[in-house]
């Protein structure tokens, strides 16, 4: 199995409040994988534990056959290959768009800003912000603001990325243009790891839908097994829930 | 006749007025330079996540535990008493006399330190927690990060606080007299001394004092304009037409 992450009893408590109990889940090599899930259901703590933003409780993470919750392991060095997309964006305030990709790429991968420059130009040009790149973060919209910071995530070159709830924060007509940016990432094979709401782009997009209810994973399959027969109760309900929203 | 007074006091003594401005400016400048340097120090050091075990741990707190009585030490006292024990204390501990000046920019220094670090501590508590976790989820680590991403953002968020510190040193080095340093203060007391027109002498070094600090807050608020930089960008140009349509509006249109 090459399997990039691989997530063996993972548990997270805050306080006596168990968040996660005991997750087994792994993504491999270019798969798209999409999290869907109540609110509180823990998936964006899921997502969080992967990128060690939280400390896990319990349990192992495995990344190229090694165990990153070793106490010896580099944490900075294993962040560098999770590229990581926000609800809230958080591209740094006191950059310009282009220094938003570029300062990770030279503190971190001690690239030269050249080169730097240059990989970020291209992955601006993915997104669609390449004549943006002289502007301010507070001078974007919502939509153009996460498409940034998907560049950024991108400039980086990580193995796998991973959104939290990258569109619940937009406007709903600005949800449309990131969705294009990343369905357009998954076709181009890279390996994703989804929390979302956006039960369209799960179903359309994604390889294999995870469902969280309670901090543990309820059921997982392909989309076509989750969204059109799901075995669970709580699936069911959850998915008609949803429906009904709409 | 007291006007009369005035000029005369000017004319006779502005090369003193204006060396005793020089040296509080002079002092305070240097002082809230390093002071500032310290407090930014000691702001993020204060600010590094506890580890939960090991050496590391033990060390940290220690350290904290240091810096916490410094700041409360220096915050807690008076500046004028500071001096005196900082530079008779000095005189009698290790039996050297310090120079003046230095022992003033030292003890300024330090005491702007310890307002600094709790403002810095503030301005970087005060930025927004994504702003930290976007940095690591990079793979910075809190130096890297602090560099990069918080510091120059709370700098400019303490910017205001730091003029008030600039101000506020401005005006207390007139307790380093205690000291005899020559700075604006003293000198103008040594003047009165002189011609024993008292009123006339400190109302020179009030106008002086008010030039100064006015001048400082000026020169600060353009700095805080220039940091914010400006309200618009430029497009990066197409070809030789300009792109003016934003791929927003493209996809509306579709």
């Amino acid at each position: 199995m090459d399997a990039v992450i691989d997530i063996q009893h993972l548990s997270k408590a805050f306080g006596s409040h168990q968040v996660l109990k005991d997750i087994d889940f792994s993504v491999k090599k270019g798969e798209v994988v999409c999290i869907i899930g109540s609110s509180g259901s823990g998936k964006s703590t899921l997502l969080r534990c992967i990128n060690l933003l939280e400390k896990p409780t319990g349990g192992q993470i495995i990344y190229h056959n090694e165990n990153i919750l070793d106490k010896k392991h580099d944490i900075t060095a294993y962040r560098t290959k999770l590229g990581m997309v926000f609800q809230q964006f958080n591209l740094f305030n006191n950059h310009n768009v282009l220094n938003n990709c570029v300062v990770g790429q030279i503190k971190v991968l001690k690239r030269s800003r050249e080169d730097a420059e240059k990989v970020a130009m291209k992955y601006l040009k993915v997104v669609g912000m390449d004549k943006y790149i002289n502007a301010k973060p507070k001078q974007l919209s919502g939509g153009q603001k996460q498409r940034v910071a998907i560049a950024r995530a991108l400039a980086m070159e990580p193995d796998v990325l991973l959104f939290d709830e990258p569109t619940s924060a937009l406007d709903p007509e600005m949800v449309g243009e990131v969705l294009k940016v990343m369905k357009e990432l998954a076709e181009s094979g890279l390996t994703m790891l989804v929390v979302t709401h956006e039960m369209g782009f799960a179903k359309e997009v994604s390889d294999r839908v995870v469902f969280m209810d309670k901090g543990v994973i309820a059921e997982e399959g392909t989309p076509d097994q989750i969204f059109n027969h799901p075995k669970e109760e709580r699936t069911k309900e959850f998915l008609q829930r949803t429906r009904n929203s709409i | 006749m007291t006007l009369d007074w005035l000029m005369i006091i000017i004319k006779e003594n502005w090369p003193m007025f204006l060396r005793g401005a020089g040296m509080t400016l002079l002092i305070s400048l240097i002082g809230t330079v390093i002071g500032s340097i310290i407090g930014m120090l000691i702001g993020v050091i204060r600010t590094i996540p506890v580890p939960e075990e090991g050496v590391k741990r033990g060390l940290l707190k220690l350290v904290n535990a240091i810096l916490s009585i410094y700041i409360e030490f220096f915050r807690g006292t008076p500046m004028i008493v500071q001096a005196m024990v900082i530079y008779y204390g000095s005189a009698l501990a290790f039996g050297f006399d310090m120079d003046r000046v230095v022992a003033a920019i030292f003890i300024v220094s330090i005491n702007t330190g310890a307002y600094m670090s709790e403002i810095v501590r503030g301005g970087i508590v005060s930025i927004d927690k994504g702003q930290f976790e976007a940095a690591h989820a990079i793979g910075m680590n809190h130096f890297q990060t602090m560099i990069n991403v918080v510091l120059p953002q709370a700098i400019r968020n303490i910017l205001p606080a730091t003029g008030n510190e600039f101000v506020i040193n401005i005006k207390d080095t007139s307790v380093l007299n205690v000291i005899s340093v020559s700075e604006l203060f003293f000198q103008t007391k040594s003047i009165a001394g002189n011609n024993f027109r008292y009123f006339e002498s400190f109302f020179v070094a009030s106008v002086l004092y008010l030039i100064m600090t006015f001048t400082v807050t000026r020169i600060l608020r353009y700095v805080e304009r220039k940091l914010d930089g400006p309200d618009n960008y430029d497009m990066i140009m197409m070809g030789n037409q300009m792109q003016v349509e934003t791929p927003v509006i493209k996809e509306k249109n579709r």
